[in-house]
């Protein structure tokens, strides 16, 4: 009896501790699924101390840079203070770019059943805008736009995959809002489209204004603002409606397409690439004149890791500074070699732009050569020449009337 | 002639080859692995949340849903409306498939499971192949099948099928009469509520009255006379108005309609769980004693009456536990609903954690719900089971 007491006690005192250890022993940045052990480690090195500027001084390549930033701790003289001088040219490499360069390709979430935005092709690749906003990111980080894991997510798991770490950037036409940024944890980067939402109606129905769909039946995705939208929009107008919302495209289009639901909404872009590519008969359908919100479709990264969104929101802003400045695949090299000193700047022939970032001097170069201007990659995912047609609209530099503006790159 | 008795050994045993040492010691190492992976667990979840700044609280249940939703078994207005009570109605919706999808699955197993030991030939194979079919198919192929092969090739809304009665079947759910409350409603229903003490009392008192006729059936009596009490005082106080389907604009309106989406999970549940349930009441069956069913039909009684006096009542014993597991299974797999955009527990909790981002909370209110439902299910059919098992005396 008394053999037993003493055991319980022990088995208890043991279960405390035992819980307190694995309390306190966890990983700190990151989940198990999103970087592997050995990184987790190192980012919780308790005294993440400065490396010297030396140590990463003249990166060429991107392995080797990795190797001195790894090395640097061990390196590092003083192992005083925590911040790098603000002197100091190079950055240091840490968080999810660190992780990324380390892991030697870009995991990139993308939606994968949206024509014009990202849809797997025959050959095995992703085409459309947001496939190619991948590559530009990898063009910056590899110099190699095979580099790339494309990760399909729907719109109701696609926040988990990036708040998890699972993949280090959604591309994937997703609408700029602040409950996101804010209470969902994401960084939003400079917006790739700027579209808004619409409904597609049979022609057969006749309705010209929102107000002929009163008691109709309305398809939508889940866990997209144009649920939300949809209701709003309607309810301010007092018409009765049905929502019916499925969790994936392929299901809603086949119901639309049976006539399950009278009318589906989304963002104008995604109907008209869902028409052309989901629907039996695309030209019994019809687009409607009016205009629901405001749907600004950016890529977004995990919040609080200045580092990492900077290099993508800097890869993105370079494709409409170099539309802006006239500078294609075609003639990029020639611009390097030949261009002004701003353009010699831009393309890293002079400066240290790419270097700050902590990438490779020529990354802009890069982004233009491997994948092209705004213009272009719009040309050819969903431009005139396309079977989408969509029109460039706000897409356009501010020159031309539109809304890209990118900020001085110097 | 005695043995010599064995000496104590000179040396006591070391711990670590004691026996009932290591038995504890192995439990201890066993509870602190299980509790460091616990306290895991529990780190990573707090870290992370910190990372994403997000606090944990479940303040934002009070804020106003602004998503609509296509099926509400009770009012609700997106506009002004909390998400709590959107959650809430996706619970009504769950249990409106778990409650009719659990009897009809029991009918239907039940017949498909006695047809399975069927003498006929054909009702034997037909029923053999049905469960052999729809138990070993996955239920989300069976679901996509019954929605976008089934219900949706039905015929569009303005080409329905008329059927007697203004029934109306088209690909938009079946449009049947139903009837509108007037203000008398709630005479009306408390005074069949006040009817069925009286058939309910009725059936006490025909137990005395020594006519075969009426104390072998005074379960039907008494429901006969509570129907014509509550017909009687429909006709004097026109408690609702019927109200008949019709196609006017883009939908039926009037009468109620079953949406598409809830007979294609409640069909995919049905026929699912059912063939699970047949095979359990073909193996309750044929565990029954042959020498029994041989002498109750050695007694005279027909196939029938063996079936319901003496089959069924010892089947049941053999039958309730693994019923109760396909009870369960059938309240779990509800959850497949969002496949097909019926808008239970589950998809309703997706819309709100993808707009409000509090993931972690959602996600522990749905667990949290579904266990409830599931206990509640299992505390239900352990009480039947303690009816029914045998009796040890």
């Amino acid at each position: 009896m008394k053999r037993d007491s003493r055991g319980i006690i022990l088995l208890a005192v043991v279960a405390v501790v035992a819980f307190a250890i694995g309390a306190c022993a966890g990983p700190i940045t990151t989940v198990p699924t999103a970087a592997q052990p050995t990184q987790a480690q190192a980012t919780s090195v308790p005294q993440p101390t400065a490396p010297p500027p030396t140590a990463v001084a003249q990166p060429t390549a991107a392995p080797t840079q990795v190797a001195q930033a790894t090395a640097a701790p061990t390196q590092a003289p003083s192992g005083g203070p925590t911040n790098p001088p603000p002197t100091s040219a190079a950055a240091e490499i840490k968080g999810r770019l660190k992780t990324v360069l380390d892991r030697g390709k870009l995991i990139c979430g993308v939606n994968g059943q949206l024509a014009g935005f990202s849809v797997l092709e025959a050959d095995g690749n992703y085409s459309g805008i947001d496939a190619e906003f991948c590559r530009v990111v990898a063009a910056a980080l590899f110099n190699d736009v095979s580099k790339i894991e494309y990760r399909p997510l729907t719109t109701q798991n696609r926040f988990a995959a990036l708040q998890s770490g699972e993949v280090d950037v959604l591309m994937r036409n997703t609408t700029f809002t602040l409950n996101r940024d804010t209470a969902v944890g994401l960084e939003f980067l400079p917006t790739t489209f700027f579209d808004g939402g619409g409904i597609l109606v049979e022609k057969s129905l006749n309705a010209a204004k929102l107000e002929d769909l009163a008691g109709a039946t309305i398809c939508v995705l889940s866990g997209t603002t144009n649920e939300q939208v949809l209701t709003d929009t309607f309810n301010a107008l007092k018409i009765q409606f049905t929502p019916l919302t499925f969790p994936e495209a392929n299901a809603l289009y086949k119901a639309l397409d049976e006539g399950r639901c009278d009318a589906a909404t989304s963002d104008k872009s995604q109907l008209a690439g869902q028409r052309a590519s989901l629907l039996s008969k695309p030209d019994d359908w019809a687009i409607m004149d009016a205009t629901l919100s405001k749907e600004p479709l950016a890529p977004a990264v995990l919040q609080n890791d200045a580092q990492w969104a900077d290099v993508v929101r800097w890869a993105i802003y370079a494709t409409w500074y170099a539309e802006e400045l006239g500078i294609n695949q075609a003639n990029v090299d020639d611009k390097l070699a030949n261009g002004d000193t701003n353009t010699k700047r831009f393309l890293g022939g002079t400066g240290s732009l790419g270097k700050d970032m902590g990438l490779s001097p020529d990354a802009f170069y890069r982004v233009i050569k491997l994948v092209g201007n705004y213009g272009e990659i719009f040309e050819k995912t969903l431009g005139p020449n396309t079977k989408f047609k969509v029109p460039r609209g706000l897409n356009t530099p501010y020159t031309e009337g539109g809304l890209q503006y990118s900020p001085p790159f110097r | 002639m005695t043995s010599p008795v064995p000496t104590a050994p000179s040396h006591t045993i070391p711990f670590y080859r004691d026996v009932r040492v290591l038995r504890i010691l192995a439990q201890i190492v066993f509870v602190a692995l299980v509790l460091l992976f616990l306290g895991y667990l529990f780190n990573n979840m707090t870290r992370g949340l910190a990372r994403l700044s997000g606090s944990f609280s479940f303040g934002f249940l009070d804020n106003a849903a602004s998503f609509a939703l296509s099926e509400t078994p009770i009012p609700y207005d997106p506009a002004t409306d909390s998400y709590w009570i959107a959650f809430m109605i996706g619970v009504l919706n769950t249990l409106r498939v778990i409650i009719v999808g659990i009897v009809l699955a029991t009918l239907l197993g039940l017949v498909a499971g006695i047809a399975q030991l069927s003498s006929n030939w054909l009702v034997r194979k037909i029923t053999q192949g049905y469960v052999e079919i729809f138990r070993n198919t996955p239920l989300l192929i069976q679901l996509f099948v019954w929605y976008f092969i089934g219900v949706l090739s039905l015929p569009r809304v303005r080409d329905s099928v008329e059927l007697p009665g203004s029934i109306y079947l088209s690909n938009r759910g079946l449009a049947l009469p139903w009837f509108t409350p007037n203000e008398t409603f709630a005479l009306w229903f408390g005074l069949a509520l006040v009817w069925i003490a009286v058939a309910v009392g009725a059936y006490w008192l025909l137990r005395r009255v020594k006519i075969p006729l009426v104390y072998e059936w005074r379960g039907g009596w008494a429901l006969l006379i509570w129907l014509a009490l509550a017909l009687v005082s429909a006709v004097a106080l026109n408690p609702f108005t019927p109200s008949l389907p019709a196609v006017r604009g883009f939908n039926f309106q009037g009468g109620t309609t079953l949406s598409p989406e809830y007979a294609a999970l409640l069909l995919g549940l049905v026929f699912y769980t059912g063939a699970f349930i047949a095979d359990i009441v073909r193996a309750g069956i044929q565990a029954v004693p042959r020498g029994i069913i041989e002498a109750s039909r050695a007694l005279g009684l027909t196939y029938v009456q063996a079936l319901r006096l003496i089959v069924i009542p010892l089947a049941l014993r053999v039958i309730i536990p693994p019923l109760t597991n396909q009870y369960l299974n059938l309240a779990k797999n509800s959850s497949l609903a969002i496949a097909v955009g019926y808008a239970d527990l589950f998809y309703v909790s997706n819309t709100i954690f993808n707009q409000t981002g509090q993931t972690l909370q959602v996600i522990l209110m749905v667990m949290g719900a579904y266990l409830i439902i599931s206990l509640a299910l299992a505390t239900l059919m352990n009480a039947v089971n303690a009816r029914f098992k045998l009796v040890e005396r």
